[in-house]
Parts: structure tokens; sequence; C-alpha cells
């Protein structure tokens, strides 16, 4: 390889004294620069930090959006009403790409560069998985809105918690009885092949055979798998119920080529919403789930019951009666898990003001007055319905909706109860050292 | 199942793949065979041309067949110009040294993708297929569209290939790449032929996504797949060689389907990379290719 423009020549090397001047006085510049400025009044009036770890790019990008609009919606109602403690609340979003290594990375420049009073937001569980130790060694807060059963499961630290969505096990356990009643008893899985799917691998058999049903198959999908029609074979032709919990861009085509490969003759299907959020139910295809039931943890769409705080939230985060964004129904939202985002901020505020909250030195603090609440009414702050929470394990738990297919919208035909989710806890956060 | 509904039923999703990926790998073995050069960024041609297709259908609405046949025709062209423009902005200036070109199509893959994000979004959204007729055999349903991906597909390469073997503009691209300077000597605008081959391969990747977007949705990051397993294609098949190509993807399709259906699908992603492996340790210049000079 020649070296035409001398890229690699030393001796042509143009950086003179000048320039070097020059470039000392631009990183002089931005040290001055607005991000740097001093409170005169440190502690006082300048904003509460809130590092956002949002998945930008990668496969959760439809989620990060909107999880990043209802973050907005929160603080902007937040800081309306006089902050927290005073002070204003300021959201640093940081894109993780959807990866648990970036995470990690990104939960450390939150501790280090932005110097954050804690990090926030991150839904996808390998995320959450890869980021937590970071958040451990850092003592920094990291308050997720994931909806897997790490953080319950007490593998993770004592920094780590998710008190806005419940957990994949106690959702599972809660609607097993509805589904070995209402759908039928044998059950095939199929599952996303990674950490997420795991919490449904391992705790629907269980929670089902409580009521009288059994899984007869287990499939683990890919999560980067485009085409999915050479799975279906596995499924046994005596199953009653297909249970599926999909993720990722590739959902729509999943449903489709479930349609095509059973046509009307069909098993009964529950499924996870996560395999279609963000997505319109009328798309073309997806006929074939008219009448086929869904978990939503809020529902997208509007029901006839909403309360007053639903109401309002809806309009907070800007999303018609369809669950889409006022003006584009195409943008449909990811309404079963983004309302986690909202109700966590006000448990972040609720747990600041307990703590007396001043700084990132309150850290230790603040996990210990989030670790003692134990109750979130249902209103205007938790819009979803009420929840408990559980101190040593970090888990909020709260009622699930089981909604139809019906003329192309989702109607809740079941609420679950707080008691049907809550299990016996599989450790004890609070033993650890702060 | 039993058997051999299984076995039929592996084999034509493989057939399927194997259509799509001999399309796509088709483009990037004519820009390496031709122009010598690496195109890191032809993923992202085939996602373009996936994500146009469901901008086409979209701003045209009506019957689906008609929006997708516009498709067709439109997103293609739209990706072999903005191919055509990134080769003379780009390549040219770097005179296809074949280093500075990969690292300048890996930063294109990059800028091609975050455009893509920035307008389109991160949504993966769905094309309608132009018909949807369900063959409805004893044993599972299937769909006649992804039939009709076949037909296409083999059609689409027979037309390729008669342009390459009978027409001038084949004689053109040949010489080319059998030695572009005698080529030069002889007047033949070697400049345009890369310009014109380029977007060639653009458009071939292309016309694949739009063939594909009716099953799997246009999504911004769906060009990584397509541009591995072309590169796989292409390494087992013969650079620049059309027929290797085409018996490549056969090859790499239908073991993917079969073996990902009786066994795992990470079983057959091993065993295509280990047949890479091997033909670069046994027969480098691939099955069908010849000994470069």
């Amino acid at each position: 390889m020649t070296d035409k423009n001398g890229f690699f020549d030393l001796s042509r090397s143009t950086l003179t004294r000048r320039t070097a001047l020059k470039g000392l006085a631009a990183g002089a510049g931005l040290g001055l620069a607005p991000g740097f400025v001093r409170y005169s009044q440190a502690q006082s009036s300048a904003p509460i930090k809130i590092g956002f770890q949002s998945h930008r790019t990668g496969i959760g990008a439809a989620y990060g959006r909107w999880y990043e609009k209802t973050t907005a919606a929160a603080v902007k109602a937040i800081n309306a009403a006089g902050g927290i403690n005073g002070r204003q609340v300021e959201v640093i979003i940081e894109d993780d790409g959807t990866d648990p290594g970036r995470g990690a990375e990104v939960v450390g420049k939150f501790a280090t560069q932005h110097k954050t009073d804690i990090v926030f937001g991150t839904l996808f569980s390998h995320v959450v998985i890869g980021s937590a130790p970071a958040a451990g060694e850092n003592k920094m807060p990291y308050f997720v809105v994931s909806e897997g059963h790490h953080v319950a499961s007490t593998k993770l630290n004592r920094y780590v918690f998710q008190p806005g969505i419940t957990d994949v096990k106690s959702q599972i356990q809660s609607m097993a009885p509805w589904i070995a009643a209402n759908a039928g008893k044998k059950v095939t899985q199929i599952f996303p092949d990674f950490a997420f799917g795991y919490d449904h691998r391992d705790y629907l058999p269980p929670a089902l055979k409580a009521q009288g049903g059994e899984v007869i198959a287990q499939i683990a999908i890919p999560p980067t798998e485009s085409s999915f029609t050479k799975y279906f074979p596995q499924i046994p032709a005596e199953t009653e119920v297909i249970y599926h919990v999909m993720v990722g861009p590739a959902v729509l085509t999943f449903v489709k080529e479930l349609g095509e490969f059973y046509g009307s003759n069909r098993p009964q299907l529950f499924g996870f919403i996560d395999s279609l959020e963000a997505t319109d139910i009328n798309s073309p295809g997806l006929e074939f789930l008219d009448g086929s039931h869904f978990w939503e943890g809020s529902p997208r769409y509007a029901q006839a019951d909403d309360s007053e705080a639903q109401k309002a939230y809806r309009a907070a985060v800007g999303i018609d009666d369809n669950g889409a964004a006022v003006g584009d129904p195409k943008d449909v939202s990811t309404a079963a898990h983004m309302f986690g985002c909202w109700e966590t901020l006000y448990v972040v505020k609720k747990a600041m003001e307990d703590a007396g909250y001043k700084g990132p030195e309150d850290r230790a603090k603040l996990v210990e007055a989030t670790e003692a609440l134990t109750e979130f009414a249902e209103g205007p702050e938790h819009p979803q319905g009420p929840k408990t929470f559980n101190g040593k394990i970090h888990q909020c738990f709260g009622i699930q909706n089981i909604s139809k297919i019906e003329g192309g919208k989702l109607k809740v035909v079941h609420k679950t109860k707080i008691e049907d989710g809550l299990y016996e806890a599989e450790g004890d956060y609070t033993t650890q050292a702060l | 199942m039993h058997f051999g509904p299984h076995l039929l039923l592996a084999a034509l999703e493989g057939l399927v793949t194997s259509a799509v990926l001999a399309l796509t790998a088709l483009g990037l073995s004519l820009v390496f065979g031709v122009m010598r050069v690496v195109n890191v960024a032809h993923g992202e041609f085939f996602m373009l041309g996936a994500v146009l297709a469901w901008a086409i259908t979209t701003a045209i609405g009506g019957h689906p067949a008609l929006g997708f046949l516009a498709a067709l025709v439109i997103a293609p062209l739209i990706v072999g110009a903005i191919a055509l423009v990134a080769e003379r902005l780009v390549l040219r200036r770097l005179n296809y040294n074949p280093e500075a070109t990969i690292v300048a199509t890996i930063g294109m893959l990059y800028i091609i993708q975050q455009l893509a994000l920035t307008f389109y979004g991160p949504e993966a959204r769905p094309v309608e297929p132009p018909f949807s007729y369900r063959i409805l055999l004893p044993w599972f349903g299937y769909s006649g569209y992804k039939l009709s991906v076949i037909a296409a597909s083999a059609l689409l390469l027979t037309a390729t290939w008669l342009v390459l073997t009978r027409t001038r503009i084949g004689l053109v691209m040949r010489a080319t790449q059998y030695d572009s300077e005698t080529a030069q000597a002889f007047g033949i605008p070697v400049g345009r032929v890369y310009g014109g081959v380029f977007a060639l391969g653009a458009m071939l990747a292309a016309i694949a996504a739009v063939l594909i977007v009716p099953i799997s949705q246009a999504h911004y990051l769906m060009g990584q797949d397509p541009l591995l397993l072309s590169f796989i294609v292409v390494i087992i098949g013969g650079l620049g060689s059309l027929r290797g190509t085409v018996v490549a993807a056969v090859l790499i399709g239908l073991s993917d389907g079969i073996i990902s259906m009786f066994f795992s699908p990470t079983l057959a992603k091993i065993i295509a990379t280990l047949l890479v492996a091997m033909v670069l340790v046994f027969r480098p210049q691939g099955l069908f290719g010849t000994r470069s000079r």
C-alpha cells in the first residue's frame, strides 16, 4: 500500500505552536461551557440529576423512545409541582444500544462524568443484569423498569430497585389460574432465548402445575431470529394453548407465520403484549390474533372504567384512546410497560423526600428510604393501580390485566389481585452492606 | 409432525432463504469481482431497499399489489442512485484502494444505518404482501407469497446471468473484471463501469429486500444478517462467480433451514462458519472461483 497522501509521514506534521495554542484555548473554553457552571448555592437550587440509561438504538429502540416520552412527561409534572425537595429534576440521557456491555459503561459514565444522583429507566433484562455490578461498584442507586425477575431474585445487589413494574414471576403466578381455567391446560411455551425468556421458562411450569395444567413443550428462539416457521413443527399436536412471549423487531413476522402455519384451526393463544408492543394490532397479517388473549401491564386502549388518574396520565404522556401518539395513529406506544417509568420517578421522589436527600453523599440514605417503602396508593402518581413494595427484595407487586383482542382493540377481560402474585422472598438485600 | 412433511417444510423455508440470499450475495460478488472492493455497506443497501419499500407502499395505498409493484421498481432505482453517488463521492476518490475502501464502506454502513434510524425510526414496519394466498397442505399451511419469492428470485438470477453473458454491457463488465488496465487500453470506460457495477450490486440487494419485506418487516438493523450470510456465500462460492454464488446460496439456505429445524439454529450457523473455514483452507478461491492472477 502506498502512502500517496502522506498520512503516515511524520515529517509532514503540520502541528505548529499556533495550532497547539488554539487547541489549548478551545479546551479551556469547553471547561467554561454551560454544563460546568457551578451553582452558587450548590445544594439548595442545583437540579437533581437523573441519569436515564435509554435503549435509543439496538433492538430495544422502540421501547427506548416511549420510555423517554413517558419520563419527560413525568419530570415535567414533577417539576411543575415544585420538583423534589424544592429542587428541579434534570434528566440526562445516554444511549446503551440495548447492549449489556455498553450498559455498564453508561452507568460508569453517569457516576464519574455526569455525577448523577441516580440511574434510571432500563428495560431489557440482559442490560440490567450487565449494568447492575457497575451500579453496585459505584454505589449508584439504579432504578430499573424492566419487568424481569432478576431484581427480585436478590441475585443483583443492594443498589438495584424495581419499584414501578411487577416482575415476571409474579405476573405469571397471578395469571396462571386464569390461563388454566379459560384457555386450556396443555400449554406450549415459545420464548426468547435470553434472561427475560428464562423467567417465563422457569416460572410458568410450576405456576401452571399448581392449577392442574401442564407445560408440554418449551421452544426457545434466539432474540435475533428473523424467521420462525421452522420452529413451529416442534409444537405438539395436542397443544391447547400456545403461550408466546417474543421481543425484538421480528415479532410481527412471528405472529404472521404462526397464522400461515395454523390458519383458522389454531390452538388458543395467550401472549405477553411484549410480542406486539409499539406495533399496531391491526397490521396486515395480525387478523390471526383476533380473539386471542394478552397480558398487559397497563392497557394500551382506553377502557370504559379508566380512573381519572389513568386518563390524566394518558393525556400527559400524549397517547390517544388507541394507545398511539396523539396526532399520529401509526406511532403506537409501549403502553403496557412505559407507565413504569412514570411510577418509578414518583417512587424516587417519595424516597428522596423521606430521606431528606441533598446530594450524592446521601445515596445510602436514599437506598434505605426506598427499602422502607411498603405501599403505593392508586392515584395520579400511580395511575396503573395500587402496589405493594417489598423492601427486602426491592420489588413492587401490582395488578395485571388480561386483555382480549376484539374488533381490532384490546379489551381488558380480567384483572388479577395483588395477592395472586405474591411469593416467598428468595433472599434479602437489606442484609448487604451499603 | 412426521418426518416427510417436516423435511418438506424445512426445505421450503431453506429455499426462501436461499432465494433472497442468492440475490443479495450476487450483488456483493459482482462488486468484488469487478471492482475488487469489499463492500461492507452492502447490507445497508439491503435495508434501504426494505425501508423504501415501506415508504413507497405507504405513500401509494390502494391495493397492496399496486404499492408492492411500484416498490419493486422504484426502491432499487433509488438505492442504485444512492450507491452511484457514494461511489462517485467516496470510492473513486480513494482510487478503489482495497484497504481504504473497506474502511470507507464501514463508514457508509454507519452513516446509512443512523440516517435510517433518524428519519425512519426504530420500529419494525410491515409491508402488506401483494397477495395473501395460503397454500393448504395436508399437514400444515404455507404462505403462497413465499413460494412466489423463490420464483421471482430465480427469474431475476436468470436475467442477471443473461445480461452478464449475452449483452454488450456484460461483456464490458467481464472485460473489466478480467483485466481492468487492458480493458481501459481498449477504450472501455472503466470508471463508468465501476460506477454502474456498484449501483447494480446495491440494486440487487435492494430487490432482494423488497421481495423479503412482506415476510419480515423493514427495520433499520435488518442489514446485518444478510451481510454476514452474503460474505459466507461469496467465500464458499468463489468471488465473482455467478454460478458459485447461486450454488453456495442454495447450499447455505437449505442447510440453514434443515439443520435449524431438526437440530438448532446455532448449530446451523456453526456449520456454515466451519464450511467457510474449510473452503478457505482447502480451496481458497472458492468452489467455483478461479485462482486470481
